[in-house]
């Protein structure tokens, strides 16, 4: 990975001067042992006029690995961590390696300090910082966001993914030239927290410890920049990433990758900005509105779920795909429900849920009225029969329709509660929501979105087949033309069996 | 069959105390009579579960009385556990309270054992002696003694009646110093008798049916000076197995119950009881019974024969035993069926449960019992064999097999031939009954389309395999394959294999080389295979192929329950194309799928593979191209970027190294700094092209193809196993009767370890297939599954991997020798292991489909392989 930095020279003061404010000298080339690897510095031009230092960092991607590895919470010393570990853009691009590196090499200069020329560092200079190859998620509106507000001139050009493949579009990458002038410190801190921000890597090689020191670094341009909270978010999701990965299981990011696949395809029962541990940043600032709150649709949906609830007089409650049990939460509230089990397949959703409730930390008499199992509905489940109720709340849309019989069978067939709910979107009501695409589903995994018709018939039908009858509701407000956003089906077992029912 | 001794005072002589081998022994007797020196002197340790130790065990202290509520909880969960395991339990209690007693008969009566009482009535001078010698009993005051007495007393008169099956009463010192235990087998136990059996299924008084299949079978029959039928042998000595139902409804009763009574009389036949037999049974034994279910015709039948006749079916009946185990324990022979827990379990409940089934309390339309699917959660070793439910057609379910084909209703009759696990059949020569009802199709046995259990697969399991042994999965790792196959693969009706993991080449040494042939070819030299097969690597991504005879689904569904043509999937078991989009196909899910199956199923058609391996479906194992069909995602996000980052980033840096080299300053030295940037570009440059390689437009199904390389599976048989060349034949006629642009062939040279030319030439090919942009190969033993004498499995095939491919890999500048070095340290251990699991696994779900065994058993392995591919291994191998 490289960079160059430039100034342009006046009379009173050779461009050159650049070399007492790195600490580099202009005639020499130089290397330096760094953490990820050698780092170079070396003048490609070194004139009165114009003087160009430049960082090159030669990552060793071998060591990198093993560097990973040795990080707390990794001890196994097996390398059994994802193929973009091994192979990625780490040695050439523009990211948290670089600056580190950066913050390595010139540490005095990102300080300020300079003996020699003390009204040197104090003063802006003149200066253009290229970066042939900056990773930037959000591309390059984002880059110039992060840095014009900073008073520099942004120059962010996208790199072409394959030039072969000019279908393929552009890469993440930009080629970026940065121009302005500003003091050195100013412009190197400001590269050290923000090239980290735009990366927004998955596999990240910094120790936790070291993005605080990020964040102080920011000092105080940082408060006043009209992007903070992004940068703060994206900082504070990174450490929850870390720990995550620390602590996560891997097993089935390797399915994924055996498949071709990011983990975060197989792994999306839960949100991104969800899984954060406490649902939120600790940051205070970050508390702040950044996004709108969760929808109130799902409130309502809990709502309208109770209610059906109560109307049957269940009190053993399923939650069937109960992902981060939400709806647990709000069933315990009520004493009604005396025993409550979440069912999900997700093991990441599950261990989400468990924090949230605070289960470890729940008193016996409620921890005793609710249960988390793992558990998939496409196979019959002998641990969920006897119950009075089961809620299955937007999940059917998310299993292949191929593979609703076998869901079907195990919930009404073997399982057989008193009274089953059913929630699921309305694909009619997609037009109404502003921020979805035509043509597009609500959520990437979901396998069909059914418009009023088609639930029907599938609810009539199902109830039909194992003996139910089933009545329907809206959840969310109701639209003349449309109907409402999701739609409800409460089911009632009208034949007493409890026993599996042939299908 | 309750056994209650006595014996008088003056009198000692040796007494052998009969005790079931699996019973639960209770110890009756007050403190200081001896228990337990009786109980160490006739059990094992391990066998004896004592009041007094479960005290200490709970409370530090064995007489410590506050705790004897706790220590009997333990107690009792102890005897339960071990009674569950099938263990005979001795208790070492006072027991002289009947609720005391009570729960015990009651333990034992949940785990359908006998309970056996050994009552130690010995003076109470002579416990209180005892006592008083013992320091920590010497404080009871005598009045404890005294009650116990007492109670023990009132209670000896009851224990038949609380539900002991044996008492034994010992009343002396003298009595108690002579008696032994002898454990006597209960009566179901035939684990001894081996067969072969024809197991016969319901028989409803078709004599003449009952004979022609006798015949068919192979018997000789003997018959009687009015030419009745009165036995039947086997010239190879087989043992005919009756299920039961042997009488009613059927025109001919008699005439089958004095062949079947002269059968068993002779030893040439074991008869277990039905419930027709239990019903006509009591009629005869006077008992008022309700005349129905085709009992009158029996009645009406018997009355013509002599009485002594009658009497002679009286007893034949009264001593029928509600199941048999046989062969070992790996055969259960009852009428009705029978969970895994009640074989070989005796109670009232069992037996209950041998003759009438399990049933739900309701009645169906026709104001039959509704039977509980019990066989579909059947999981044991065990085979169980039975009758009771008319179905249409025997079938297995999870190692159980329903006999009754309905003959008295006009079906036919059955025979189950053990171990050879084939069906024999007569047909009904006319109805001789009408049934209540149709004959159901879905009786339990008769249908597999349910839905598999979680408990199938979930948490740790062992996995038995044929040519591996145990295979175990952890619970982490079937917790991940349980999240890929719910959500994201296709119906496990369907998904009969996945493709185990390959291990790489040992690592080569030789320089600028991490892979190469030479030692694929000495390592197999060693495991003493001499003909290897050197297939080329495709460049595409793994699928195995279903493809049926038909496209609209018949086949489909009467072998997989599944109306499909086919299906396509991937090494996790998703759905290759089913959202794929290719020009020229209609855009629907599955289009893509069904276009390509076509193609597939027209050349297969046309190469006779249907016709010459009579199967209306085949299984193949593929390679499906382009890689970036499926791969496009990951070919952009990770390959295509790094092309594009390295080729910016060393631009820039070469050009900036050049400029300061232009200086011309002394202390700027940074030539070597220039030509290591120099070789890095042209690394990242050759890592472009290695990647590019895989991608390609697709324009329409022409630009789709698929590289078969093995067929796996078809009707009946588990092809995986056969040698390649073979494989290899099928596969070259499959391509050659492609006539559309789908079928890739595959290029293979056969290299003769032994010979140093044959290896040379083996890896001159691999240089030729490589040097051209090639993947690779895969060089397998011809035989396909090598085992050598009395070793482990050989591996099943290793890869040898292209030295330009391996930078997509290992990364653009891994043959540079600093990394080449540290990269050789590499260890493959884990994964030839896993390679070799995975392999057996998925034979294992190759023969349990070939066998025929139900959908759970094959998931069960192929669910395995999906579990242990979340194993942590170097993913770069």
């Amino acid at each position: 990975m490289f960079l160059t930095i430039s100034t342009i020279g006046t009379d009173q003061r050779p461009a050159t001067d650049l070399g007492f404010l790195l600490h580099k000298h202009p005639e020499k080339a130089q290397s330096f042992s760094t953490a990820h690897g050698l780092a170079h510095v070396f003048y490609p031009e070194a004139g009165a006029e114009r003087c160009t230092a430049a960082l090159l960092l030669e990552v060793d991607p071998i060591a990198l690995v093993r560097r990973g590895r040795g990080t707390k919470g990794r001890g196994s010393g097996s390398p059994d961590f994802a193929l973009s570990q091994y192979v990625n853009d780490r040695p050439y691009a523009a990211s948290s390696l670089l600056a580190v590196a950066l913050s390595a090499v010139f540490k005095s200069a990102m300080k300020g300090d300079c003996k020699a020329r003390p009204e040197l560092a104090a003063e802006p200079q003149p200066l253009t910082i290229e970066l042939p190859a900056v990773p930037a998620k959000g591309g390059a509106d984002l880059v110039r966001r992060l840095f014009e507000p900073l008073g520099w001139q942004v120059d962010a050009e996208p790199l072409p993914l394959d030039p072969t493949f000019p279908e393929w579009g552009d890469s993440r990458y930009v080629g970026l030239r940065l121009t302005g002038t500003l003091r050195l410190a100013d412009a190197l801190s400001q590269l050290y927290v923000l090239l980290p921000v735009l990366d927004d890597a998955k596999h990240y090689w910094v120790a936790p410890d070291e993005v605080d020191k990020l964040l102080t670094r920011g000092g105080g341009w940082l408060a006043a920049h009209p992007e903070r909270q992004l940068i703060i978010r994206r900082y504070f999701s990174r450490r929850w990433s870390l720990a995550r990965a620390a602590n996560e299981r891997l097993e089935l990011a390797r399915l994924a990758e055996a498949d071709d696949r990011e983990p975060e395809e197989l792994d999306n029962a839960v949100p991104e900005e969800t899984a954060s541990p406490e649902g939120e940043s600790a940051d205070p600032a970050a508390a702040e509105p950044v996004e709108p709150k969760p929808t109130p649709l799902a409130v309502h949906r809990r709502a309208a779920i109770i209610e059906r609830l109560r109307a049957a007089g269940a009190t053993r409650v399923l939650d069937l795909g109960c992902g981060e049990a939400a709806l647990v939460a709000e069933l315990l509230k009520d004493r009604a429900f005396t025993e409550i089990v979440g069912v999900e397949v997700s093991a990441r959703a599950l261990a989400i849920a468990a924090r949230r409730l605070r289960l470890d930390r729940m008193n016996e008499r409620q921890a005793a009225r609710v249960k988390l199992l793992q558990g998939a509905l496409t196979y019959t489940d002998a641990r969920l029969t006897g119950y009075d109720a089961a809620v299955l709340s937007e999940v059917i849309e998310h299993v292949d329709e191929e593979r609703l019989p076998a869901l079907e069978y195990a919930v009404f067939g073997a399982a057989r509660p008193g009274t089953v709910v059913v929630t699921t979107p309305n694909v009619e009501y997609n037009v109404r929501w502003e921020s979805l695409p035509a043509g597009h589903v609500r959520h990437g995994d979901h396998r069909f979105e059914w418009d009023r018709a088609q639930f029907r018939a599938w609810a009539e039908q199902t109830a039909e087949t194992y003996g139910y009858a089933v009545e329907f509701g809206p959840v969310g407000e109701e639209d003349p033309e449309v109907g409402p956003p999701t739609q409800l089906a409460a089911f009632t077992r009208t034949d007493t069996t409890t026993t599996p029912k042939g299908a | 069959m309750t056994d209650t001794a006595e014996t008088t005072n003056d009198a000692t002589p040796r007494r052998e105390l009969a005790v079931p081998d699996l019973s639960l022994v209770v110890l009756v007797g007050t403190t200081g009579s001896g228990k337990s020196s009786f109980a160490a002197q006739h059990f094992l340790p391990t066998q004896v579960v004592s009041s007094d130790a479960c005290r200490g065990l709970v409370a530090d202290d064995p007489n410590d009385q506050a705790a004897t509520g706790d220590a009997f909880d333990l107690l009792h969960y102890i005897a339960g556990k071990r009674l569950a395991a099938g263990r005979i339990t001795v208790v070492d209690a006072t027991n002289v309270q009947q609720e005391s007693r009570r729960k015990l008969v009651e333990l034992a009566r949940d785990h359908d054992v006998l309970p056996v009482a050994i009552v130690l009535d010995l003076p109470q001078q002579l416990c209180a002696e005892r006592n008083s010698r013992k320091p920590d009993r010497a404080h009871f005051p005598p009045r404890v003694l005294q009650r116990q007495q007492s109670e023990l007393r009132r209670s000896l008169r009851h224990l038949e009646r609380e539900g002991f099956r044996k008492v034994h009463v010992l009343r002396s010192e003298a009595e108690v110093d002579a008696v032994g235990i002898v454990t006597e087998k209960r009566y179901n136990d035939l684990k001894h008798l081996t067969g072969p059996f024809d197991v016969i299924g319901d028989i409803h008084g078709c004599r003449a049916e009952l004979v022609t299949l006798l015949g068919k079978l192979g018997y000789a029959v003997t018959r009687d000076a009015e030419g009745r039928a009165v036995d039947a042998a086997h010239p190879e000595g087989r043992t005919a197995v009756f299920v039961g139902d042997l009488v009613d409804r059927g025109p001919d009763t008699p005439g089958v119950l004095r062949l079947v009574m002269g059968m068993v009389a002779a030893g040439h036949a074991l008869c277990v009881p039905g419930n027709h037999e239990n019903k006509l049974g009591r009629a005869l034994a006077g008992r008022k019974v309700t005349v129905s279910h085709g009992l009158k015709e029996s009645l009406d039948q018997l009355a013509a024969e002599p009485p002594e006749f009658v009497a002679e079916v009286r007893e034949f009946i009264k001593g029928l035993i509600s199941h048999y185990l046989l062969d070992g324990g790996r055969l259960v022979v009852c009428h009705a069926g029978l969970p895994e827990k009640y074989h070989g379990r005796t109670s009232g409940r069992v037996r209950s449960h041998a003759l009438y089934g399990d049933t739900t309390g309701e009645t169906d339309e026709y104001g039959l019992p509704v039977r509980y699917p019990w066989a579909e959660e059947y999981r044991g070793q065990a085979l169980v064999v039975y009758g009771h439910t008319p179905t249409p057609v025997a079938n297995f379910l999870n190692n159980t097999i329903c006999l009754d084909t309905g003959c008295v209703f006009g079906g036919r009759m059955t025979a189950l031939r053990y171990p050879e696990r084939e069906l024999v059949e007569v047909d009904a020569e006319q109805v001789w009954y009408e049934p209540v009802r149709p004959l159901i199709s879905d009786a339990p046995g008769a249908r597999e389309g349910r839905p598999l259990a979680l408990t199938d697969v979930a948490g740790r399991r062992i996995v038995e395999t044929r040519h591996h042994g145990r295979v175990a999965v952890r619970e982490e790792n079937a917790a991940a394959a349980l999240e890929v196959m719910s959500r994201f693969a296709i119906d496990p009706r369907l998904l009969a294999y996945l493709p185990p993991t390959m291990s790489p080449v040992g690592t080569s040494q030789r320089e600028g080389y991490l892979e190469h042939p030479d030692e694929a070819f000495a390592a197999y030299r060693a495991d003493g295979v001499r003909q290897v097969v050197c297939e080329e690597k495709h460049m595409g991504s793994r699928a195995v192929v279903l493809v049926c005879r038909d496209a609209e689904g018949t086949a489909g569904e009467k072998r997989f329950g599944v109306p499909t043509g086919g299906q396509i999937w991937t090494r996790t078991g998703r759905a290759f194309l089913d959202d794929l989009t290719v020009p020229g196909v209609p855009a629907e899910h599955g289009a893509v799928t069904r276009a390509v199956l076509d193609r597939l199923r027209v050349a297969a058609e046309s190469a006779g593979l249907f016709a010459e391996l009579d199967s209306d479906w085949l299984l193949l194992d593929c390679e499906l191209l382009p890689w970036s069909l499926k791969a496009e995602g990951l070919l952009r996000r990770q390959y295509a970027a790094v092309g594009a980052a390295s080729g910016a980033a060393l631009g820039a840096a070469r050009a900036a190294l050049a400029a300061a080299a232009g200086r011309g300053v002394a202390g700027l030295d940074v030539t070597e700094l220039s030509e290591r940037q120099d070789l890095r570009a042209a690394d990242a440059a050759a890592f472009t092209e290695a990647y590019r390689r895989y991608c390609w437009t697709v324009e329409g199904l022409d630009s789709v193809h698929l590289a078969p390389f093995q067929l796996l599976a078809a009707e009946g048989v588990n092809l995986a196993v056969r040698p390649h060349d073979e494989h290899l034949a099928w596969i070259d006629r499959l391509v050659d009767a492609d006539a559309s642009a789908l079928l890739r062939p595959t290029r293979r040279l056969v290299v003769d370890t032994e010979d140093p030319d044959s290896c040379t030439a083996g890896a001159a090919w691999w240089e030729e297939l490589t040097a051209r942009g090639g993947e690779g190969m895969v060089v397998k033993p011809m035989g396909s599954l090598v085992r050598p004498e009395g070793g482990r499995l050989v591996q099943p095939g290793v890869k040898v991997r292209g030295r330009e491919y391996l930078r997509i890999i290992y990364g653009p500048d891994y043959t540079r020798p600093e990394h080449l070095t540290r990269l050789r340290s590499r260890a493959l251990g884990h994964k030839r292991s896993l390679a070799l699991r995975e392999y057996a696994l998925g034979l294992e779900a190759l023969d349990r489909l070939a066998a025929g065994e139900p959908l759970w058993r094959v998931h069960e392995a192929v669910f395995a392989v999906l579990a242990l591919e979340s194993e942590p291994v170097d993913p770069r191998l």
